[in-house]
């Protein structure tokens, strides 16, 4: 008798395999049962919202607030957002969240791999970002996106700045402030004004003032944001990414707003 | 039919312990003309000696070239080294197109090793019978490599392989110290010296027989040369001014010339 | 808006795997020279994502390839089109002639003619004899050579300039004259340089920074480009073809 579910209710061919000796990767049967059940994502589900970038004199720098949002729904509200790979990589995701974490894995699995040959080469950003790019066109191209849009930043020890976007397309761009999601719209002219020909004497207060800023701005403006962030730097020195904070803020004058606040009228 | 009991199944050992068909792959590299392979700080340079068949025929083909930054040079079956090169070239391609970043030579050189390794303990197979040296530049700087058929790979300051190596690495041997800090044409004519040790008596080095690969800044003696130190392969006129650096044998500070390495030199028209 | 979608009956969604990325290419071929431009603006909508994205790259001391449309299946292409340089080189220890180039980006696009790369190509060079060379390509390998073309968001501004300029259509000769079937290179990188700051003026999706590479034909006369403020030689082999690349910047807004 075949126990194998993927047999189950099919007729049984007892003179090909009358003791069932197959191992279970060999199943003699269709094995694409399913297939037609298979669904690719068609769009996020739990996703995250923007991510900040600058370049600034020692480095690069780089934020996102911790929310993970289940449509208009504030879901997961610790969620990190930013991770680092390697000795002097960072990077954000927005979009899809599970899609991301599961780029985290392949991110790890190279890593372990790199370290492992042990023999003083490593992979910078710029290698990291490339390798995104790849998979990232390659599952598009499958029509089986990662539903995400990633910054890498990066800085060797030699101090060269490396800043990068990726997206679900494998669309690819460099610029020494970038965002994504509604900071595209709403952050990045304010990164542009704040940085642009500033990146090599832009000190690291400044930066993270720029950065928070916007942040505020994103907050007040877009309803999937959260007021608890984390600000990642990357410099010659390494990787740093802080704890998650959060800023004052003011709602005082939404009660003036009609619709808003109290009244009725 | 077979020099010894154990010959006949490269994956069986014989009693001593040995692997006999590994042992006559390597035979197969020394039947090659040599190759010689030297490092200094700012260079890695290959030189090889090129066969021709007789003379109506023309050259071999010692080098290969693997990428910008690295190159070969092979004694053996150049048949079994042009499978091996190619997919080294694959390699390096990959690394290229997946991280766009030149691959590192050790981690290219081992990649080889490891298919090499295959070879001597899988049922059927026979190992490869050519041999390389490898040069190369990544982050960590110019690099020579040795690779041979039973799977080993080694990094060196200065190295020779095939027909009467031997006389050339005696006079790497005596003069390894001064290669780090040599300029390219020293370096050049250090390995030239080197690699004349491997010629038969009444032969000399010329345009025609030898090649010269280059990895690291151009000399102000070659013609051409890329602005990056990408390697390149110099052959024909191009080795012309090299050559002519040499200095004539009775005066150079050369070891006399070594007795012929046991075995024969003679033309194997299979064999690189 | 929500009643209005579920009056409308059940909706698909499905994933796009295209995008538009703007900006706009163009190559003009002269007798012994050839001329390859880009504007470096890449957005998408009302976005501009950077201001500095190449879309003309040096193939070989005689190809330049310009690639314009969705930006990743460009850079994915390009990545292609010069690892099999790459291999040619390896097998024939030459670079591939420009025909062969040609003949060579036709088969890969239309190699994905059921899942074509969205993307515009026009190659400028050199060939084999000396003379300069443009071929243009629409997604699926469909080419020609020409003498110039215009392709990306600003064709439609460009292409009847360069038509009007270059090949002098709905301009009568002076009698008892011909129009030229050849620009010198100096009136070419005029026409380039108006051509893309008109562009830029009437496009939004042009502008930022502007890419020419200039390949000229094997020991032909570079008079007057020295002279160019900026220019940068490309070439690797002293001996043949030379590539060089004027960069000039465009408006921002």
């Amino acid at each position: 008798m075949d126990h194998h579910p993927m047999n189950w209710g099919r007729p049984r061919n007892d003179m090909a395999d009358p003791y069932g000796t197959y191992p279970i990767p060999q199943r003699p049967m269709n094995t694409q049962t399913f297939e037609d059940s298979v669904q690719h994502t068609q769009q996020p589900i739990v996703t995250g919202a923007s991510v900040l970038a600058i370049k600034y004199a020692n480095g690069v720098m780089l934020a996102a607030d911790n929310l993970a949002s289940y449509g208009s729904l504030a879901r997961f509200k610790d969620v990190k957002r930013v991770i680092q790979v390697g000795s002097s990589t960072i990077v954000g995701a927005s979009g899809d969240m599970s899609d991301f974490q599961y780029l985290q894995r392949e991110l790890d699995e190279l890593v372990i791999d790199e370290i492992t040959h042990s023999d003083g080469h490593n992979l910078g950003a710029k290698e990291i970002h490339e390798y995104l790019s790849n998979l990232l066109y390659a599952r598009r191209s499958k029509i089986n996106p990662l539903w995400n849009s990633l910054l890498v930043g990066g800085c060797s020890p030699e101090g060269k700045r490396f800043l990068a976007y990726v997206d679900l397309l494998g669309t690819t761009y460099s610029a020494s402030t970038l965002a994504t999601g509604y900071g595209a719209y709403i952050a990045q002219p304010l990164l542009r004004k704040a940085v642009e020909g500033r990146e090599d004497t832009l000190t690291e207060a400044e930066a993270v003032k720029i950065l928070e800023d916007s942040l505020k701005v994103l907050y007040y403006r877009d309803a999937r944001s959260l007021n608890k962030y984390q600000i990642a730097k990357v410099t010659a020195q390494g990787v740093e990414i802080s704890d998650s904070k959060s800023q004052d803020t003011t709602w005082g004058f939404a009660e003036g707003i009609r619709g808003y606040g109290a009244q009725t009228q | 039919m077979f020099r010894n009991t154990y010959d006949s199944d490269n994956t069986v050992f014989s009693p001593q312990g040995r692997l006999h068909q590994v042992e006559y792959a390597l035979e197969a590299v020394k039947q090659g003309s040599a190759a010689v392979g030297l490092v200094s700080k700012t260079h890695a340079i290959l030189l090889a000696l090129k066969r021709s068949a007789g003379e109506l025929a023309s050259y071999q083909q010692k080098m290969f070239r693997i990428d910008d930054h690295v190159g070969i040079a092979i004694a053996g079956l150049t048949s079994d080294a042009r499978v091996l090169s190619n997919f080294m070239r694959q390699q390096a391609m990959s690394s290229r197109m997946v991280f766009n970043r030149p691959v590192p030579v050790n981690r290219l050189v081992g990649a080889i090793a490891d298919k090499a390794q295959v070879n001597t303990q899988e049922y059927g197979r026979r190992p490869y019978g050519v041999g390389f040296l490898v040069i190369g530049e990544d982050k960590s700087g110019p690099h020579l490599y040795e690779f041979s058929p039973s799977g080993n790979s080694y990094e060196y300051y200065a190295m020779s392989i095939g027909a009467r190596s031997q006389s050339a690495k005696t006079y790497l041997e005596k003069h390894y110290e001064e290669f780090p800090d040599c300029s390219l044409d020293d370096l050049i004519r250090h390995g030239l010296h080197a690699l004349r040790e491997t010629l038969q008596q009444d032969k000399e080095l010329n345009i025609k027989n030898t090649s010269i690969g280059i990895v690291g800044p151009a000399s102000p003696n070659e013609k051409n040369a890329p602005a990056t130190g990408a390697f390149r392969m110099l052959d024909g006129d191009a080795v012309d001014v090299f050559v002519q650096t040499m200095i004539p044998k009775d005066t150079a500070d050369a070891p006399a010339p070594a007795t012929a390495a046991a075995g024969d030199d003679g033309d194997v028209q299979m064999e690189g | 808006m929500s009643d209005t979608v579920t009056l409308a009956g059940p909706q698909q969604r499905q994933f796009n795997p295209y995008s538009d990325n703007g900006g706009t290419i163009l190559a003009v071929a002269g007798a012994n020279f050839s001329v390859i431009a880009g504007d470096t603006r890449q957005s998408e909508g009302y976005n501009i994502q950077t201001r500095y994205a190449p879309k003309v790259f040096r193939l070989t001391d005689k190809a330049v390839l310009a690639v314009n449309g969705f930006a990743a299946d460009g850079n994915m292409f390009v990545k292609k089109v010069k690892q099999r340089l790459e291999w040619y080189r390896h097998a024939h220890s030459k670079d591939m002639p420009l025909r062969s180039i040609a003949r060579l980006i036709q088969s890969m696009l239309y190699g994905r003619r059921f899942f074509p790369y969205y993307v515009y190509n026009i190659l400028g060079g050199i060939e084999e004899d000396g003379s300069g060379a443009v071929y243009s390509f629409d997604p699926v390998g469909s080419y020609e050579r020409e003498t110039c073309r215009a392709a990306g968001a600003a064709q439609s501004l460009v292409q009847p300039f360069l038509d009007n300029q270059i090949y002098f259509k709905n301009q009568v000769a002076a009698p008892g004259t011909s129009h030229p079937s050849h620009l010198p290179l100096s009136d070419v990188l005029a026409l380039v340089i108006d051509s893309f700051t008109s562009a830029t003026e009437r496009h939004i999706e042009v502008g930022d920074g502007l890419e020419i590479f200039i390949v000229l034909a094997r020991g032909a006369p570079i008079h007057g480009l020295e002279a160019i403020q900026g220019i940068q030689e490309m070439t690797s082999n002293a001996e043949g073809e030379r590539v060089f690349i004027v960069r000039r910047v465009l408006k921002y807004d």
